[in-house]
């Protein structure tokens, strides 16, 4: 999988995201995950965002910087706080929750 | 522990280790690590998921072991597993596998043989969904198997349940309960091997303690009483007490008990015994329960026995402690650790009468058979002394342990025609030839003085035991 956008240097705090999906391998969840993901920021993301798709079967080491224990686990590291949200990202209502979009209004 | 276990914990398998809190399950697991490291060559990888590694690295410190000293080499890795709920939020089907890569990519990193988990169950209180965790636990668990590496899992006592979250469903190879109790404002500490499938283990529970080195558990005793006996005799300290054994002293390894009532003369002649045994170059651990060190000394010396130049020499090593200090166990334990540091060859009990407070009969009983043993097991020759009350008929109590001992001497009051005269008697001594008089006793200032009793008039019989 590789990055969907390339990242600009623009710095809008409250509207950059920055978001980080870790993944195992190319498995029916982390696929799954990755289109619902997609389809989210694309609808609710006015900003800019970017999303970093880390797959851990290839980068082991990457797994304790983030503390990921569940696969697909999405990260959200900008806008602080940092948020997690775990599971295949299906419900989108849990997913807008967990990302707080209340923060982009 | 190796020892109650039949031989440690099954290789290559999930053990569970389960107690309230603070049973120091954390310690139990991570000293499992360390010895492994240190000891047998076998790197280990510590998931704490409740604390840090600074704060695991402080808690040891103390009992002497070196946490960063062991990661700097390579031979640990703690992975401090932090889960916040307040950050997590489900939206959809997920497993655990980054807890598998994670902890796959530690193992292989040092080549770890063990592992240890402590403890998982805060996965229960972090992840909503459990029918998932559970399922991961299981796949957890067959993975760890198949890795080859003996895992440690620690989970706290459920009310009714093994655990809290059942736990013992997953890990049903080896299962070990600790337990911390309170009684009689005395505080034990307690473990018990609950199912260990494929191998002899004692199921009784096991008194452990955390001294300066870590965990220490009081061994099992050899019930088969096969240890080896020595031909070898070694002096009482009086000559002619020797003679009164057969010419020849006690046996080496032999257990020796001296009772007699208050002021007749126990204690010195275990001090004459050590200090015979000093002279000879062997060294002595004497635990005195009732008076001090010093007092000890001075007392002896008034009886041309000086005991500080061996003490000095590091032949002689007091250690004094009132046994309604702590429980029974931890006498046990405390006894034993200092035993297995000292290797003397001479052990001394004086008195172990006020053991008899602290526990019930068959307790006492039980642990001094537990010292006997495992003193004859090293070869160790004991005494220990013991107050009666009453001269003609021995408490039970005493006449119960009697029956474990080799050597019974008895000092005994006479009194004759207005004068009271110390008398020595040999209720038993197993295995020799030995008198059957009643000697006189006197502890004079040049020493302890045995010879024929001089009673004119009537003399006391010796009670039939």
């Amino acid at each position: 999988m590789e990055n969907v956008k390339p990242r600009t240097r623009s710095r809008r705090p409250a509207k950059h995201w920055e978001l980080r999906l870790y993944v195992a391998g190319q498995t029916p969840k982390s696929l799954a995950a990755f289109a619902n993901l997609k389809k989210i920021c694309e609808e609710h993301l006015a900003g800019e965002y970017h999303i970093e798709v880390i797959d851990l079967l290839k980068e082991p080491q990457l797994a304790s910087g983030d503390q990921i224990l569940a696969i697909p686990t999405l990260v959200r590291k900008l806008p602080e706080p940092i948020r997690k949200i775990i599971g295949d990202l299906s419900n989108t209502e849990r997913v807008l929750v967990g990302l707080d979009f209340r923060e982009q209004k | 522990m190796d020892e109650i276990t039949g031989g440690g914990l099954p290789k290559g398998r999930p053990t569970l280790v389960c107690g309230g809190a603070g049973c120091c399950k954390t310690l139990f697991a991570l000293e499992f690590l360390i010895n492994g490291a240190t000891q047998y060559d076998e790197p280990g990888v510590f998931v704490a998921f409740e604390e840090s590694a600074e704060e695991l690295a402080q808690n040891v410190a103390s009992l002497g072991f070196d946490l960063n000293d062991l990661i700097k080499q390579k031979n640990l890795i703690v992975d401090h597993v932090q889960i916040e709920r307040s950050e997590i939020e489900e939206t959809g089907e997920y497993d655990l596998e980054g807890l598998f890569i994670r902890l796959g990519h530690a193992i292989d990193s040092i080549g770890a043989k063990r592992v240890a988990l402590d403890t998982i169950e805060v996965l229960f209180a972090a992840l909503p969904n459990h029918t998932i965790i559970r399922a991961e636990l299981q796949r957890l668990f067959r993975w760890l198997k198949n890795k080859g590496v003996t895992a440690i899992v620690t989970a706290e006592r459920g009310n009714g349940t093994m655990t809290r979250f059942g736990l013992e469903e997953y890990v049903a190879d080896c299962v070990i309960l600790l337990d911390h109790r309170v009684t009689e404002q005395l505080s034990t500490r307690r473990l018990r091997i609950v199912k260990y499938r494929g191998s002899f283990h004692g199921t009784n529970e096991y008194p452990f303690l955390i001294g300066k080195d870590g965990i220490s558990v009081l061994p099992i005793t050899s019930l088969g009483l096969d240890h080896e006996v020595s031909r070898e005799r070694i002096s009482s300290g009086v000559k002619e007490l020797d003679d009164m054994l057969d010419g020849k002293g006690f046996y080496r390894g032999s257990s020796i008990l001296i009772t007699g009532t208050a002021g007749t003369g126990k204690s010195s002649l275990s001090a004459a015994f050590v200090d015979a045994a000093c002279r000879r170059g062997e060294r002595c651990l004497y635990f005195a329960f009732e008076e001090s060190t010093s007092q000890i000394i001075r007392n002896m010396r008034s009886i041309s026995i000086d005991l500080a130049p061996h003490i000095k020499k590091r032949l002689l090593q007091f250690h004094v402690a009132r046994p309604t200090l702590y429980g029974l166990e931890m006498h046990l334990v405390t006894m034993y650790d200092l035993i297995k540091e000292y290797k003397p060859e001479i052990v001394v009990l004086d008195p172990i009468t006020d053991f008899f407070a602290i526990g019930s009969k068959a307790e006492v009983k039980a642990a001094i058979t537990r010292i006997i043993d495992f003193l004859k097991m090293n070869q160790i020759t004991a005494l220990f002394t013991s107050y009666i009350s009453d001269e003609e008929t021995p408490d039970q109590t005493i006449v119960g342990v009697s029956s474990l001992i080799d050597s019974w001497l008895s000092l005994r009051n006479l009194e004759s025609s207005g004068e009271r005269h110390r008398g020595l008697f040999i209720l038993k001594s197993r295995g020799m030839a030995h008198s059957n008089q009643i000697r006189s006793f006197e502890l004079t200032d040049d020493g302890i003085k045995i010879g024929a009793l001089d009673l004119a008039g009537s003399r006391t019989q010796p009670t039939s035991v």
